[in-house]
């Protein structure tokens, strides 16, 4: 595929990292040559350097037969304003834009095709928002991924000693858990994968990754481990964009307190903010930490835009007492250091955002993607579309299809067929899904949605070419 | 400062509001009361002063400065009430200094009256007083913006002195004349309703006038000595009820809403809420105090009297429909604190205005916030909207002179004379136009009981209080004056 991407900061260099490696003919566009030069000294790619909101940059990029624009600068009106140029110039298929602004997000019809043209818009800072605010209903949780709408949930815990299953095989996960369906995905042992089978066992420190239907996933996550006390009160270093959002959607659940540095950025905060507590001051600064409690927090979340800040700041509070510390860590080689170790979950902005990305830049049908493990792993919601005869997926037993030796289909979420007496179909309702574990023995029918774990990111493309229908059936 | 390119402007005010006076000569044609010829040589005497100063100063007239727009607010509301009680000085045979309380009282919408015996005037003079509560009540520059755009006071920043609050940036209309027209307008449209209203509920044509226009401007001039009580009925006491809730709530909201043709407006009211949480609260707080202390043999009457004095007193309207400082001294005082701060900014009622009292809580609450996190960034929110720290200065430093004026107030009646409950009252009721206060100045007694100098004092309190003080206050600081 050609793609363009426009803006060459966190997001879009590492959305050019993920996607150069998916035989993709990448071209980077920003107003700044040295970050060009740093991706291009690393990556194979083409870089233009200009405005991104001009035709004649954009000309120059190979919008004319590009098959996908990404447009992820760092101002929403440049990203908008290149959507429509792809449009109306160039004829761009694909226009993907990063758009921040809630007071744009609020008003969809303006991305339509005949206003700007954007065909989805993502906003990086949301993503890592909900990402926070989910592993904060559920404390326990290394990391909650949904998929189906949030109808089916994806959750990794550590599993320790004293949970109820720990030392068990995991055939009796159904007996300890008769209502409640759920399924092992993945366990990975100091690091490395095992793939889950019916007599594995699971040990104290192993990283499980179930799914379930979301209702059930506390059910589970009991069974692997003690569960923790509820979240009551949280602090947020960091009020910028990331901080900001995160405390909006928080505050009314729990109490919130938010350290920010610039002064003036604090009082923005505060007028923006109702009843969190908004602190002027350095997230590093232990007098400052110890004399608002941290010792009493039951999650710090680390956010500020420096990596050491964010490090440092979450092993202060740590080391103070907080229960769980969350960092946000955009290194790839700090993550992989400090996750497992004293800072609970360190999160890559990174790896959040190229999720929501990679399933449109995939082929075949892909509702959702998952990044996992620093991106080494993948979960995918795959459509099945078609028959029998063109589709290899469709109509056949899990155990028949012919799945490479990494990769597992986890669950399937299947439309019920509702019809009403005059014979037309309604529109899907909430319960008018169901969620099915995969058993050997499922038959997978058109048009559900199969959730595949693949362990390793190499065979992501040999999964989706299975559930791409015959080149025979329009 | 030239302050003599502000004499042809007074002029042209003079001349206009002397038309003003065609509302009782035209009342006294119509029922014959023999008052014709003094309001009709009154207007004449107004319209030639105006004229002569026009005329004789209209070629130093060029656009005004802001300090020469504060001389000039300041000169129309003493020379307004001055030529004002000219009709009372002929027609009534009060004393200069009665007649000019009266007429400062009419004109700043306190409502307080030295007079006895309302019910033997004849019908113009107390439909007199009433339009000039009715006048004074929005604000009279404000109107002359309204009507007579040409004149040159243009400047929004002079207009808005008359406009009670602290936030006077809301912008309604890109231009002050549509503003001040807007504002007019909803007042007019209201206090016809009001009229219309009082008539169906028993008024005479007369009376449902002079009332409207005292209840619209929350000024609480009354036909009778008895006040409402007079005509002792439900039905117009809930008329009054309403339309002074109505008048206590900014004007601003008002407009908007009638702009956007929905109440969806009255929500995004910050004051709203709470300006009908305290009048409800305190209705229901009086309503059961009295019941507790057997004040009146049932539970309807006391809801009446409590329902009826509390939201007139709260309002600063002042009218009566029992002598309620009578009442056990809890439910009086109440009252008088609720009347000091209850109406909303930008409405007609005076104190320090319910936006005010929130600032000054919210800041309270900050400075706490501020002792147990020192740390903690706490900007004050008025409705979900961060306050500049130099609005709340601003506000402390209203607060804090209104209260050193309150205190000077106090202290100068006591010292004159007066018990301590009166010389309290009457300050209260002066500078937050109220108009009864209690004991010898309560609702069934008149202020007549002052000497001249307490009236004097009273006269000049009103005035600070309703231009708010700090708009009088800058004139007599030397600053104001340096060349």
């Amino acid at each position: 595929m050609r793609i363009v991407i426009l803006g060459a900061g966190q997001v879009g260099s590492s959305v050019a990292e993920n996607l150069v490696s998916e035989a993709n003919d990448l071209t980077v566009v920003d107003i700044d040559p040295a970050r060009l030069k740093r991706l291009q000294d690393r990556l194979d790619l083409r870089t233009v350097t200009g405005n991104a909101a001009h035709p004649a940059v954009l000309e120059q990029a190979g919008a004319r037969d590009a098959d996908m624009l990404l447009a992820v600068t760092q101002s929403d009106e440049t990203n908008m304003v290149a959507c429509k140029l792809a449009a109306t110039m160039f004829n761009i298929p694909t226009k993907i834009a990063r758009i921040r602004s809630a007071d744009y997000l609020s008003h969809p019809e303006i991305f339509s095709p005949e206003n700007f043209a954007v065909d989805h818009s993502i906003c990086p800072e949301q993503v890592i928002c909900d990402y926070i605010a989910k592993l904060l209903e559920f404390p326990e949780s290394l990391q909650v991924l949904e998929f189906a709408d949030g109808k089916v949930s994806l959750v990794a815990v550590r599993a320790f000693h004293g949970g109820p299953l720990v030392g068990q095989e995991l055939q009796n996960l159904r007996r300890h858990l008769p209502q409640a369906e759920t399924r092992v995905a993945a366990i990975y042992r100091s690091d490395s994968p095992v793939i889950p089978e019916g007599s594995t066992v699971i040990e104290a420190g192993d990283e499980v990754f179930f799914i379930a239907a979301t209702e059930n996933i506390r059910g589970v996550m009991r069974e692997l481990r003690r569960m923790d006390k509820p979240v009551k009160r949280v602090m947020i270093g960091g009020g910028g964009n990331i901080g900001r959002r995160l405390a909006r959607a928080i505050e009314k659940r729990y109490s919130v307190k938010i350290i920010e540095y610039n002064k003036t950025g604090a009082e923005r905060l505060a007028a923006d903010l109702d009843r969190t507590l908004v602190l002027a001051g350095d997230v590093t600064d232990e007098e400052l930490l110890r004399s608002e409690n941290i010792g009493e927090m039951d999650v710090y979340c680390a956010v500020t835009n420096d990596d050491e800040n964010n490090i440092m700041s979450s092993l202060l509070a740590k080391r103070l007492g907080a229960r769980k510390v969350i960092a946000l860590i955009n290194r790839g080689s700090y993550v992989n250091l400090l996750q497992s170790g004293q800072i609970d979950i360190a999160i890559s902005p990174a790896q959040q955002t190229i999720g929501t990305l990679l399933a449109h830049v995939r082929r075949g049908d892909c509702a959702v993607v998952h990044s996992l493990r620093r991106g080494a792993a993948e979960a995918l919601e795959l459509i099945a579309h078609g028959d029998p005869k063109s589709s290899k997926v469709v109509g056949r037993r899990i155990e028949e299809i012919d799945l490479p030796k990494d990769a597992s289909i986890a669950a399937i979420v299947r439309r019920r067929e509702h019809t009403d007496a005059d014979g037309e179909e309604r529109p899907a309702a909430g319960n008018d899904y169901e969620v099915l574990m995969a058993h050997h023995d499922t038959i997978i029918e058109p048009e559900d949605h199969a959730i595949v774990f693949v362990v390793n990111k190499r065979t992501v493309p040999q999964v989706e070419k299975l559930f791409q229908v015959d080149i025979g059936f329009v | 400062m030239g302050l003599i390119a502000i004499c042809p402007v007074l002029g042209i005010i003079a001349m206009a509001m002397s038309l003003s006076h065609l509302v009782p000569v035209l009342t006294s044609i119509a029922l014959g009361d023999g008052a014709t010829i003094v309001f009709a040589g009154s207007m004449a005497l107004n319209f030639a002063a105006g004229y002569a100063a026009w005329i004789a100063t209209r070629r130093y007239r060029r656009e005004l400065q802001l300090r020469e727009g504060m001389v000039l607010i300041a000169l129309v509301w003493v020379g307004g009430a001055l030529f004002a009680c000219l009709p009372l000085l002929a027609g009534l045979g009060l004393s200069f200094t009665d007649a000019y309380f009266e007429s400062m009282s009419a004109l700043t919408a306190t409502g307080a009256t030295l007079i006895d015996g309302l019910d033997r005037l004849a019908p113009s003079y107390n439909v007199w007083r009433a339009e000039l509560q009715w006048l004074g009540g929005m604000g009279v520059i404000v109107l002359v913006v309204a009507v007579l755009p040409m004149i040159g006071v243009g400047g929004r920043q002079i207009s808005k002195a008359e406009i009670p609050g602290p936030m006077k940036e809301e912008q309604l209309t890109p231009r002050m004349t549509q503003t001040a027209k807007g504002l007019w307008m909803i007042y007019f449209g209201l206090t016809f309703a009001c009229l219309v209203a009082y008539r169906l509920a028993g008024m005479s044509w007369v009376d449902a006038l002079i009332h409207s226009f005292s209840t619209l401007s929350l000024g609480g001039f009354s036909s009778h000595d008895a006040s409402l009580a007079y005509f002792d009925s439900v039905a117009i006491e809930l008329v009054a009820i309403v339309f002074m809730t109505l008048a206590g709530i900014n004007f601003a909201t008002h407009f908007q809403a009638w702009r956007a043709r929905s109440i969806d407006r009255y929500r995004d009211d910050s004051e709203l809420p709470w300006f009908l949480a305290v009048l409800a609260a305190s209705v229901a707080g009086i309503t059961i105090f009295l019941s507790t202390q057997n004040v009146y043999p049932d539970f309807l009457t006391t809801l009446r009297y409590a329902a009826f004095n509390t939201v007139s007193v709260a309002t600063n309207t002042g009218y009566a429909t029992v002598d309620y400082a009578r009442w056990p001294v809890f439910a009086p005082l109440w009252l008088m604190f609720l009347g000091t701060f209850a109406a909303c900014s930008g409405s007609a009622g005076g104190g320090i205005k319910m936006i005010r009292a929130m600032v000054l809580c919210q800041q309270v609450h900050r400075e706490l916030a501020k002792l147990a996190h020192p740390a903690a960034v706490t900007p004050l929110k008025i409705g979900g909207q961060a306050v500049p720290n130099q609005v709340v200065f601003a506000v402390l430093a209203f607060f804090f002179a209104w209260l050193a004026t309150l205190v000077t107030v106090t202290l100068v009646l006591a010292a004159s004379g007066l018990d301590a409950i009166t010389a309290f009252s009457a300050a209260c009721a002066s500078l937050n136009n109220i108009g009864p206060g209690l004991h010898e100045v309560g609702p069934a007694a008149t202020f007549a009981g002052l000497t001249d100098f307490q009236t004097w004092v009273c006269t000049i309190t009103m005035l600070l209080g309703r231009l708010e003080l700090l708009t009088v206050l800058v004139i007599l600081t030397p600053a104001f004056w340096r060349k």
